[in-house]
């Protein structure tokens, strides 16, 4: 696997205080593949997708995003992270923006498109995520799933190599979950390079190509979801698999 | 009652004085606050540095005690500027450390998503804030602005000890000319309430048009 590397972590390590929230993480993400992360609760993994786009610094080892190294602040740093999507836990649609706005801001402002240009791909990528009739609305008027599909309309918009998901239906009720994670399926199935922290075991089982396991801080397993799910080999994974499919 | 109609002129003449003072210390208050604010949540630690430092010198020296550095200080240095302008320095600065901080405690109401959100999606760091942050933060910053400005206006009275024209200073004239000192007072005080009066309904428009909605 991973002939052609994407996304690339070596050696990464970050404390929080005393708390060793990363140790010696290594993981390479090959073009198109998408990689289910999943682990207990202060385990890292969100930690893990923020610093890709280095929303966290880490304090040691070397990300590679498609062959450069993640530069520091800066305008390097602002066009890296234009060509890595991030869809949030809670959205974060700009709360002043209508849904189009939301959609077209960056793209006009990062990308330089000129704004019919944008609007129109802004209404083609709604279209795809099935919210073309809300375009005019503020985000506090869509349910959490509709602002969720913005969000992931939003990421699009930039056309990025690769998207990263912060446990993107966390904060869904439950019968939202699924027309987020269909939007996200067919991504996959488009072929975009994806990392997804999640609790979903189906979307892992369904969806991913590998998944990895995390537990107080590192990477315990790192396999496909077939051979995970069924015959997990770490301790660690087997207690945490037997407590959420158990119900 | 005929102190104001016999010396309209000079009453006048303060008054304009006391507006001209207010309104350009305020919008260089407004332009140094805004940049110090940047300056403050930068993510240049240089930046960051100068910023707190503005706010903390401008912030704790008596204003009375920053005219005399501003109209003894910078005439040694060669910088020899009209009394008036000095005092709008010396205004303006003086109140650029309180809108800053006004304008950072409104930074701060901004969920911090909305400026990761903006930055994942290859923002630099002054579009985040002119595009994302401050239209939002701008909505729950317009009441201590308000405020802010309104004592900026009364502030200005200082001034008039340094002989620029301005509304308080009328009084000296006046008691001269020997008038009833109370109703002289009452006049002046009278016109401080149209300039802050004038301030608070203009703020009370802003908060009404683009205010945090409840």
């Amino acid at each position: 696997m991973a002939v052609d590397p994407l996304i690339e972590l070596r050696n990464v390590n970050k404390h929080y205080g005393q708390l060793h929230v990363l140790r010696d993480i290594d993981l390479i993400v090959g073009r198109g593949e998408v990689v289910v992360v999943i682990g207990p609760s202060g385990s890292g993994k969100s930690t893990l997708c923020r610093t890709i786009n280095r929303l966290e610094t880490v304090e040691s080892g070397t990300i590679v995003l498609d062959g450069q190294p993640l530069p520091q602040e800066g305008k390097a740093l602002a066009r890296l992270r234009a060509e890595v999507g991030m869809v949030f836990q809670s959205f974060n649609l700009f709360a002043h923006k209508t849904v189009l706005q939301n959609v077209s801001l960056a793209q006009i402002k990062v990308r330089r498109r000129k704004r019919d240009e944008a609007d129109q791909r802004s209404r083609e990528l709604l279209d795809r995520v099935g919210l073309s009739a809300h375009a005019g609305k503020y985000p506090a008027q869509l349910s959490g799933g509709q602002q969720q599909r913005v969000a992931i309309a939003r990421a699009l918009a930039m056309e990025p190599k690769a998207l990263l998901f912060d446990e993107p239906t966390s904060a869904l009720d439950p019968e939202m979950i699924n027309e987020v994670l269909e939007v996200m399926r067919q991504l996959a199935r488009d072929g975009m390079t994806m990392i997804v922290v999640t609790h979903e075991m189906g979307f892992a089982r369904s969806a991913a190509n590998r998944v990895v396991f995390m537990a107080d801080g590192r990477i315990v397993e790192d396999r496909a979801p077939e051979e995970f799910f069924t015959n997990p080999r770490s301790e660690r994974a087997k207690d945490f698999l037997s407590k959420i499919l158990k119900h | 009652m005929n102190v104001l109609t016999e010396n309209f002129h000079t009453y006048a003449e303060g008054f304009l004085g006391t507006v001209q003072l207010t309104v350009y210390s305020s919008v260089l208050a407004l332009v140094l606050g805004f940049l110090m604010a940047s300056f403050r949540v930068a993510p240049v630690s240089s930046l960051r540095v100068f910023g707190t430092a503005w706010v903390t010198v401008l912030r704790n020296t008596p204003l009375t005690l920053l005219f005399f550095a501003v109209l003894l200080g910078l005439p040694r240095f060669g910088l020899v500027l009209p009394f008036k302008v000095f005092a709008v320095i010396a205004l303006g600065c003086y109140t650029s450390a309180f809108i800053c901080e006004a304008l950072r405690s409104g930074i701060n109401t901004v969920p911090r998503g909305q400026g990761e959100a903006a930055r994942s999606l290859g923002m630099t760091f002054g579009q985040t804030l002119n595009l994302v942050i401050l239209p939002q933060a701008f909505r729950s910053v317009i009441p201590p602005i308000g405020s802010t400005l309104i004592a900026l206006a009364k502030n200005s009275a200082i001034a008039g000890a340094f002989s620029v024209t301005e509304l308080l200073g009328t009084y000296k004239t006046l008691s001269e000319l020997g008038y009833n000192v109370v109703w002289t007072f009452v006049w002046i005080a009278v016109g401080y309430l149209v300039i802050t009066l004038a301030i608070s309904a203009l703020f009370h428009l802003m908060e009404r048009e683009w205010g945090v909605a409840r």
